[in-house]
Formats: C-alpha cells, sequence, structure tokens
C-alpha cells in the first residue's frame, strides 16, 4: 500500500451542512471510513437559512433522530400566516394548528437556526464515527483517468472513493467537476436577514403563541413591485426577519436589496413584532427556486456527486420554503448509492433512483412550475393590493353611505382584477398545482 | 431598542468577521465597471461591498457576507468586472453565530 492509499477514505464530503452531515451519518453508520471538510471554524457558521425545518427528513435518515435534535432546534411550528402588504396597509391570515406539534408525535417542522442545527447534525455525525475537519477550504478536485479520485486543500491532497460536493447554493465544486455552468441568475433569489433579539414571553405574546410554539410568516407585496417575499420566522429567543428578492429585477429597478429590507422593517404592520429587539445579526444567501429547472442535468460523474442546495434541491412553494429537508434526503441518497454499490461507475444511476424512491425528485417536479405564480407581478402586487382594497371596503365605516356593500365590493374587482381576470388566474394556478399529481 | 432603519454598515457592524489580510478572495477590475451601464452590484449586494464614488465603482471585499449573488450577476447581468470569486480561505471572512 503506497502513502496514498493509507490515506484513502470511503468518501470524502465537502461541506458539513445538512447535505453533507446527512451522508456522512448514513455512511459512518454503515462503517464507511468518511471525512467531512468544512470551511467555517465550525458546521453551520458559513450557513443561511430562513427558516424552518421540517423534521420527516430527519426520521428518514434515522427514526428518532429528531427528539434528539430539540436542544438543536428552535420553536415548534404551530402558526401558519400569511401576510398581504400594500402601502402601509396590510392583511394577515393566521392559520393556528395545534395538531403540528401535537403530544406524542414528531412536530412536523420547527423554526431553526443554522449555527446550531448543522453543527448538532455533523456532531451526530462525528458520534457515528465520521471525521470532521474544520477551517479548510476545499481548493480544487483530483481527477485521474476521467474520474475524481479526491480533493487539494491548501498544500494537503486526501484521496477518497467518491467526493460528495455538499457545498451549497453556489457550488463552484459542481463547476470544477464540470457538471454545472455558471447557476442561471434568473433561478436564484437573494435572501438578506436580520436577526432580532427579543424576549421569549414576548414572542409568544406578539404572535398569540403557547411556550415553544413557533410562527412562521410569508408576506407578499411591500417590495416596491420586485419579485419575491417577505419572511418571518419566531424563534426561542429571537425572530428571523428577511426578504427573499429576484436579483434581475432588483437591477433592472435600480433598487437595493439592503433598502428594501429596511422599508420592509419599518412597515407599520411589521415594525412593531420587532420593536425593542436588538439587531444581533445581519445574513445573506443564494436560494435556488426554480425546481427542476435549477437541478444541474446531471448530479454525478464517476468519483463524484453533488447533494443539498450545490445539486438546486430547494424548493419555495409561495406559501412555503423547503431546502433543509430535500438536502438532508438527497445526503441520505447519495450515501445509500454510495453503499449499495461497489462499482464507482454505477454509484451516479443509483443515486439517481434513490433521488426519486426517497421522494426528492418528486418535491422538485411538483415545485418546478411554482416561479410561474411567484414571477407574475399579478401575485406580489395586484393581488395584495386587491385584498387590501376588499378589507378596507369592508371594514370601513361611511355614515352618510347610502351604497349598499355589494357594489362597493363589485368596484374593487373590475379592470386588472376583474371576474375574467381572476378567473383566468385560478386555472392557471390550477394547472400549476396539479402538476407532479400524474393526472 | 427602538427598531430603526440600519445602514449596511451598522448591519454589518454586529456581525463577526474575520478579515483575511493576507488575499482577496474577490477581485473587481473596476475598469471594466466604466464601461457597465447598468452596474447590478450595486443593488443585489446584501452587505453593499460595492459603491459608487465620484461615479467610479468602488469595491471592498471586507463586509462580504458570501452570498454569491455578485458572482452571477456581474456575468450574466454587467460587464464581468468580478474577475476573481472564491471563497475566503478557511476560518476566515464571515462567522454566523446565528445563520
Amino acid at each position: 500500500m503506497d502513502e496514498e492509499e493509507s490515506d484513502r477514505f470511503d468518501a470524502i464530503i465537502i461541506g458539513a451542512g445538512p447535505a453533507g452531515a446527512a451522508c456522512a451519518y448514513a455512511l459512518a453508520r454503515a462503517g464507511k471510513q468518511v471525512l467531512m471538510i468544512e470551511r467555517a471554524d465550525t458546521p453551520g457558521a458559513k450557513n443561511v437559512t430562513g427558516g424552518r425545518f421540517y423534521t420527516y427528513a430527519l426520521e428518514m435518515l434515522d427514526n428518532g433522530l429528531t427528539a434528539k435534535a430539540e436542544e438543536a432546534l428552535e420553536r415548534k411550528v404551530t402558526h401558519e400566516q400569511m401576510m398581504m402588504l400594500d402601502g402601509e396597509r396590510s392583511l394577515c391570515i393566521d392559520y393556528g394548528d395545534p395538531s403540528f406539534a401535537e403530544e406524542g408525535k414528531v412536530p412536523e417542522s420547527y423554526t431553526v437556526l443554522r449555527a446550531t442545527f448543522d453543527e448538532w447534525l455533523s456532531g451526530q455525525a462525528e458520534e457515528k464515527g465520521a471525521m470532521l475537519v474544520c477551517g479548510i477550504r476545499v481548493d480544487e478536485l483530483i481527477e485521474r483517468d476521467g474520474g475524481i479520485v479526491g480533493v487539494r486543500a491548501g498544500g494537503d491532497e486526501m484521496f477518497a472513493d467518491i467526493v460528495v460536493a455538499a457545498d451549497g447554493a453556489n457550488s463552484l465544486m459542481g463547476q470544477k467537476a464540470g457538471l454545472i455552468d455558471d447557476v442561471r441568475v434568473e433561478h436564484m433569489l437573494v435572501g438578506a436577514k436580520e436577526t432580532i433579539a427579543l424576549p421569549a414571553r414576548t414572542i409568544e405574546d406578539r404572535f398569540a403563541l403557547a411556550a415553544g410554539e413557533g410562527a412562521s410568516r410569508l408576506a407578499l407585496g411591500g417590495a416596491r413591485g420586485v419579485n419575491g417575499g417577505v419572511f418571518i420566522y419566531t424563534n426561542r429567543e429571537s425572530i428571523s426577519f428577511g426578504c427573499v428578492l429576484l436579483p434581475s429585477v432588483l437591477a433592472q429597478k435600480h433598487l437595493s436589496v439592503h433598502d428594501l429590507l429596511q422599508d420592509v422593517k419599518m412597515h407599520p404592520a411589521i415594525r412593531p413584532l420587532l420593536e425593542g429587539g436588538t439587531t444581533i445579526e445581519y445574513s445573506a444567501h443564494l436560494c435556488p427556486e426554480a425546481g427542476l429547472k435549477a437541478v444541474p442535468e446531471k448530479l454525478f460523474r464517476t468519483g463524484f456527486l453533488m447533494a443539498g442546495d450545490a445539486a438546486g434541491f430547494a424548493v419555495n412553494q409561495g406559501y412555503t420554503v423547503r431546502g433543509i429537508d430535500l438536502a438532508i434526503l438527497s445526503g441520505l441518497a447519495a450515501a445509500n448509492a454510495i453503499i449499495s454499490t461497489s462499482v464507482p461507475e454505477d454509484v451516479g444511476a443509483v443515486y439517481t433512483e434513490q433521488l426519486d424512491a426517497l421522494g426528492v425528485h418528486r418535491a422538485m417536479q411538483m415545485a418546478s412550475r411554482f416561479p410561474e405564480i411567484e414571477d407574475d407581478p399579478r401575485i406580489f402586487a395586484i393581488y395584495p393590493k386587491l385584498a387590501n382594497d376588499i378589507f378596507s371596503t369592508v371594514y370601513h365605516l361611511d355614515p352618510d353611505s347610502r351604497r349598499p356593500l355589494y357594489p362597493k365590493l363589485k368596484a374593487c374587482i373590475k379592470g386588472d382584477t376583474g371576474f375574467g381576470a381572476i378567473l383566468k388566474d385560478v386555472r392557471k394556478i390550477r394547472r400549476v398545482l396539479r402538476q407532479g399529481d400524474g393526472s | 431598542m427602538s427598531i430603526e432603519r440600519m445602514s449596511a454598515e451598522e448591519l454589518l457592524g454586529v456581525d463577526k468577521f474575520n478579515v483575511d489580510e493576507g488575499e482577496a478572495h474577490i477581485v473587481v477590475k473596476c475598469e471594466c465597471c466604466l464601461e457597465c451601464s447598468d452596474k447590478p452590484c450595486l443593488y443585489i449586494c446584501p452587505a453593499q461591498c460595492y459603491k459608487l464614488l465620484d461615479g467610479k465603482l468602488a469595491f471592498d471585499y471586507v463586509g462580504c457576507l458570501e452570498c454569491g449573488t455578485c458572482r452571477l450577476a456581474c456575468r450574466q447581468l454587467g460587464n464581468s468586472g468580478v474577475a476573481t470569486w472564491t471563497y475566503p480561505r478557511g476560518t476566515f471572512g464571515v462567522s454566523y453565530r446565528c445563520g
């Protein structure tokens, strides 16, 4: 055995985020020699979420894992809220459902902060026997005989049967492997977030939450007609407040993502939620949002796989945003593929099968037409105005008016938002929502 | 604390950075930017690392949140002034405590 061989790992994973850590966890559990390489000082310190996390993915990785994750998660989401902003006006719908966090069951989703969560998950992989090195940036992939055989980081070379690129939305490794060209800017949203510290009790009072329970709120409108949205997630003792916006429209309208976030923060319906809080962090991230269109045609070559955000596995459905769960599932799919076949050339094909079997492809397929709705100005500009107009008409008391309510309401629904136009949009939304149901 | 608008500088002031004085992870050839009419970088960078000073583009990698938006936007919507874009060397750059 030469020196190179003695250093050889079964797998090297670039990036100790949820995709990388889940992959390492499943591989180490199966007795594989795994090395995770993370460029941050600690896993999660370069990562950003909105965010929330759907627990089913952890349960698929290992039954009962969510219970162990409690300390690393924030609040169980029991309130799903949707807000529509128009000028200074706002409309908020709050769906409360205690069954999302029913006693004795795994809560459906939690709010989450990545510095805590990613460190915990990679720690779990370490407990299973995976190795983790932090503070190392992988510079190059090592190629031999048409396959990837290892990585170069600083002056060091490390070798493995397979290299898994779990290096995030802006995957430089995927490019170095020749699997992706540039990610298309129109397939990405730029996210900016303030984490604002507030006492737990204040958060619970403002969002009408029971102790330990949380709210997820997405808002449309408010970004001066730029495609995208605003999010608010309640953590234990902070609020994650941010926006995700389409870079090309920001550039075209000459509106800055930073300014728009500050505008929304000062909105009369948002500011009181945050009042008294202290901004403890400002973070930013690119989010793939185009469903299957953002997924590279090929996610593998001999000795190399891509998982998580690097592979474009994130879904923005407008009412819900997913990424961490798909990252974990794709990491698991990669591990299953590596475990189940000893022929390096076959791993990629098994990975594709596993992505299907674990439902990652299906989730991406179902979401791939959502941008058609989200990027339609009618959705993020015209409908928030219409909704606010209708409520204004209903609630504005005019003692002198002799006009009954119906004709007043009818006056809101005209032109751009006439019945005909609305019906057309409903049909379009129905087409998108039916995508992937096989009928 | 009362919630107020905060400048990018104020916001970045609460973040934890370990600035790599020895290597800039992003290098911008500002002469390319003279011919760039749209200058998308001015709007898409959450950290506002790109600024106009006396009509000329000025860039500072200090304060970069490593999102990568400029890398895509400059090449695809601008004039490829971003000549080099990589992540900071290990341990350098932003360190999120919340994320």
